[in-house]
């Protein structure tokens, strides 16, 4: 008996593949993640008493102008404000307070967790200059995240094993209010 | 004598390439293909163009992630913006049921995780945007995305 010819499977399965190839989309998904406070914080509208040192007001007009606590600033320095106001290195009195904790893996060191970044966007304002804000926002704080994990762990944040971004993330927490 | 039989074995047509192991090597990669890709369930009807930035994570767990977009329509006026969700336009009043029912449709461990990706035009108002998170606010999702591209 003559065996069967299978000469076409390679026709059929590359038919397949084309579909396959044509109907998916590989396209990873990049983005910055965000995490929304509850509702009920929203509701109870609980007012927080912020000392002035501690805050850094963000304004952002309908033309795209960025005020920082009442004064113009361009997003391109808006990073190392916000490095200067979290770290706040010299322990500068018009910077955020800064407590000494315990952390783990660390031991006793300052913490930045009194500061808060306070963001008031108006709603004419472009999508890509809000971005472009937060963005700076994130990549400060990464920066200063950066150089602790550098300095104590020998290597970048992202590299960090999860108990070392842990603490990390203890010194440096995001604290960033929206409207 | 010898030389002739030898002559005769020896042929001088060139056996034909056996193909017989191609069906399995297009397979092997129809699997793979079938494994890292996921099938394309949306048809984006908005155009947008979003951000970009270089500070971005990738967006890893697919199956717990759900889209909105915003953008431009082709044939509106160029300062009007909608909203898509799943495969037609929507308003922001609809963005609760259709959160409530992406997260029925996620299995129990995707569903802690349901991280909302919002796909907007740089040139959206924010207001829209800031409408956008107060609706996911209210139906309790609350880790959202913005989407942006690699600078």
């Amino acid at each position: 008996m003559p065996g069967l010819n299978t000469t076409s499977t390679a026709d059929i399965s590359f038919m397949l593949l084309i579909f396959f190839l044509v109907t998916s989309s590989m396209d990873s998904d990049w983005g910055l993640p965000r995490q929304l406070p509850t509702p009920e914080d929203h509701t109870q509208e609980q007012e927080v008493v912020v000392k002035k040192r501690n805050a850094l007001c963000l304004t952002l007009g309908a033309n795209g102008a960025l005020l920082c606590n009442g004064e113009p600033l361009e997003v391109a320095d808006l990073t190392k404000r916000i490095e200067d106001f979290v770290a706040n290195v010299h322990n500068d009195p018009n910077l955020p307070e800064m407590s000494k904790r315990e952390v783990h893996l660390m031991g006793l060191c300052q913490v930045s967790d009194r500061h808060v970044i306070m963001i008031d966007v108006d709603s004419l304002a472009s999508y890509d200059a809000y971005f472009q804000m937060q963005h700076a926002i994130v990549l400060g704080y990464n920066n200063l995240r950066n150089q602790l994990a550098q300095s104590r762990f020998g290597r970048p944040f992202a590299k960090c094993n999860a108990e070392q971004r842990d603490a990390i993330n203890m010194v440096y927490p995001q604290r960033i209010s929206e409207k | 004598m010898k030389r002739g039989v030898f002559r005769r074995h020896h042929s001088r047509e060139l056996p034909g390439l056996n193909t017989a192991a191609l069906p399995d090597l297009i397979f092997t990669v129809l699997f793979f293909f079938m494994i890292v890709t996921h099938m394309r369930d949306v048809d984006p009807q908005v155009r947008y163009q979003v951000p970009q930035g270089t500070e971005l994570q990738k967006l890893n767990h697919k199956s717990s992630v759900s889209y909105i977009y915003i953008g431009r329509v082709t044939g509106a006026p160029v300062d009007s913006f909608y909203i898509q969700l799943n495969n037609k336009l929507a308003t922001v009043d609809d963005i609760k049921a259709y959160v409530e029912q992406e997260r029925s449709q996620m299995s129990s461990e995707d569903q802690p995780r349901m991280t909302v990706s919002i796909k907007a035009d740089r040139d959206v108002p924010y207001g829209i945007i800031s409408e956008v998170k107060q609706a996911l606010q209210q139906s309790f999702a609350l880790k959202i995305n913005y989407s942006a591209s690699k600078k």
